[in-house]
């Protein structure tokens, strides 16, 4: 596949992954979306070109790994798994509900899932664990980790960026979902990361900042190796929160609300969805 | 005791290539012999307890079996959510191991003491907590934890503990050992305070109380037909432990014992808040506590 198809594909994977994600927080009467949606993107890239991973063997040896640290965001995770075939499509329709495996943050138990996360600052150090066994191994998959701008504030993900560069864990790959609202407000008035890609220079670490909604920029990143040699590399992802759903763009409120039924079909429309 | 723990694990390790040790910057003259041995099983992380723990969550969902090594509260308290969602929710094979449980870094001061850590980590799923009295009984328990492939605590004293048990004494995971056989009260003992409680024995005995001495390596899995019997078997009980009353193994022989109806008289011995701020050594701020002896004497 060249370029263009590849992206041609991922992007309308992307748009499959924001569909979904709106039906489940819909029917689970659930919170997140806006986090779920400003990630389609990088979990398309992820899953449609950049990973190495096999639907079938789940716990394949050389499989690359991914840790998403915002847990959060379930919903997306999930679909990102149904469509790359580990899981039915037809089982979203649980998420969320009584006796699904679908929690409403990741969970281990669902076929594909590395780490179950959900408090944030742990999924980072995890990985970090994860690219350790993979050097001393002298293997050669990556770990990837997806972390929100809002849970850099936690320090657990500062040891570990302190520590995978001095381990040379040059299979490491940090993506942060850089769309600039936290819990509270934006990142700016709460705790602002700004220079995020310098703090992450600072450590050590090389830096790939791109647009996180630009497949071929997303591509590119995240197939290359490290950005800077022997070391981890932290792919700062430029994102807008609700991405994908003119109404919930860039809006603090859709990381709490779910849409209702009529916003379900105006997301949908925009969406190209059913 | 942690000289004989680190020589139990560093053997381990050496024929279980899976099995690897990281330290968050503790354990210098302690660490050398793993380290030097085994390299490419070894890893100091840094003064980040935290990642210590998630790092080993990593290494342990790839293949590894880890053990963490720090002192008193660092790779318990500092990391509680790490070890509780990282480790114990994954049910992974990562075993603590903590130096200076109790009161052991005694004049270091109340950072240093670890009081509450037997209690916290047994209230953990899956988690089994260990406090060895003795050297015997840490080197015995080190790869009985390794071998049961899950979340494990093992909380050593210092270094220079005696050796409490007859050589060759079985160690089992989850089973109190007698020491010493009474009729009057028996002594229920986790960690080298164990030590405290034979003397406790003696002093009763100058005074015509025959009592038992029973040690508890572990907090969990407990011992509860261990206790069952010793309630059945003495007109009193009395718990006695290097940590807070509160919470740790005599709460927890005390809720079995209430659950069972068990009707003997029991008492648990253990810190209070009486010690915090207190500056001494171990063996002082343990002389700040009521008598052992005494204790056990007014249940009778």
């Amino acid at each position: 596949m060249d370029a263009m198809t590849s992206n041609l594909a991922t992007e309308a994977l992307a748009q499959r992954l924001r569909a979904h994600a709106v039906r489940m927080t819909n029917a689970a009467r659930a919170s997140h979306v806006g986090s779920c949606l400003s990630m389609a993107d990088i979990l398309a890239v992820l899953y449609g070109a950049a990973m190495r991973y096999d639907p079938a063997r789940p716990d394949w040896e050389a499989r690359d790994r991914l840790v998403v640290s915002k847990g959060h965001a379930a919903a997306i995770v999930y679909a990102a798994l149904a469509e790359a075939g580990f899981i039915a499509v037809s089982e979203l329709a649980t998420y969320a509900q009584n006796g699904s495996r679908l929690a409403g943050h990741v969970t281990r138990t669902v076929p594909g899932v590395e780490l179950s996360t959900g408090s944030l600052g742990h999924g980072l150090p995890v990985a970090a664990g994860m690219a350790l066994a993979a050097k001393r191994a002298g293997a050669d998959w990556r770990a990837f980790c997806i972390v929100s701008d809002g849970e850099l504030d936690e320090g657990s993900n500062w040891e570990a960026i302190q520590f995978a560069q001095h381990a040379r864990l040059d299979s490491l790959v940090a993506i942060i979902d850089y769309n600039k609202i936290q819990s509270f407000g934006t990142v700016a008035e709460v705790s602002d990361l700004h220079p995020l890609a310098d703090k992450f220079r600072a450590f050590n670490w090389g830096v790939r900042e791109i647009d996180g909604h630009d497949h071929a920029a997303l591509t590119e990143a995240l197939t290359a190796g490290p950005a800077l040699a022997g070391r981890p590399t932290a792919v700062v992802a430029h994102t807008v929160k609700g991405k994908g759903v003119s109404f919930m763009e860039d809006r603090l409120a859709w990381h709490y609300k779910n849409p209702d039924d009529e916003q379900v079909i105006a997301a949908l429309a925009e969406l190209g969805a059913d | 005791m942690r000289n004989e723990t680190v020589a139990a694990l560093t053997a381990y390790a050496g024929a279980n290539p899976d099995v690897m040790l990281l330290t968050a910057d503790l354990g210098y003259s302690v660490l050398e012999q793993f380290a030097e041995k085994l390299p490419e099983q070894y890893c100091n992380v840094g003064v980040c307890e935290q990642a210590m723990v998630g790092i080993a969550a990593g290494l342990a969902l790839s293949g590894k079996r880890v053990a963490l090594y720090s002192i008193a509260n660092f790779p318990t308290l500092r990391c509680l959510e790490q070890l509780r969602n990282d480790v114990c929710y994954h049910d992974l094979p990562v075993t603590v191991i903590s130096v200076g449980g109790g009161l052991a870094y005694g004049s270091q001061g109340y950072t240093h003491h670890g009081l509450e850590d037997l209690g916290i980590m047994a209230a953990l799923p899956n988690m089994a907590v260990t406090c060895p009295a003795d050297p015997h009984e840490a080197e015995e328990l080190l790869p009985q934890l390794m071998e049961r492939r899950g979340p494990a605590y093992l909380r050593l004293g210092r270094a220079g503990e005696p050796v409490l048990h007859e050589a060759g004494t079985p160690v089992t995971l989850g089973r109190a050992a007698i020491l010493r056989r009474g009729s009057d009260v028996a002594l229920l003992a986790t960690g080298p305070i164990l030590a405290r409680a034979l003397a406790a024995a003696d002093a009763l005995a100058d005074e015509g109380i025959s009592a038992t001495v029973a040690s508890f390596p572990a907090i969990s899995p407990l011992d509860e037909a261990a206790i069952a019997e010793l309630a059945a078997g003495h007109r009193a009980l009395l718990t006695i432990e290097e940590h807070s009353i509160h919470g740790g193994f005599g709460s927890r022989v005390a809720d079995l014992l209430m659950e069972r109806g068990a009707g003997v008289r029991m008492a648990k011995w253990g810190t209070t808040d009486a010690l915090r701020g207190q500056v001494g050594s171990q063996a002082w701020l343990l002389d700040q506590l009521p008598p052992i002896a005494a204790r056990a004497k007014a249940l009778l």
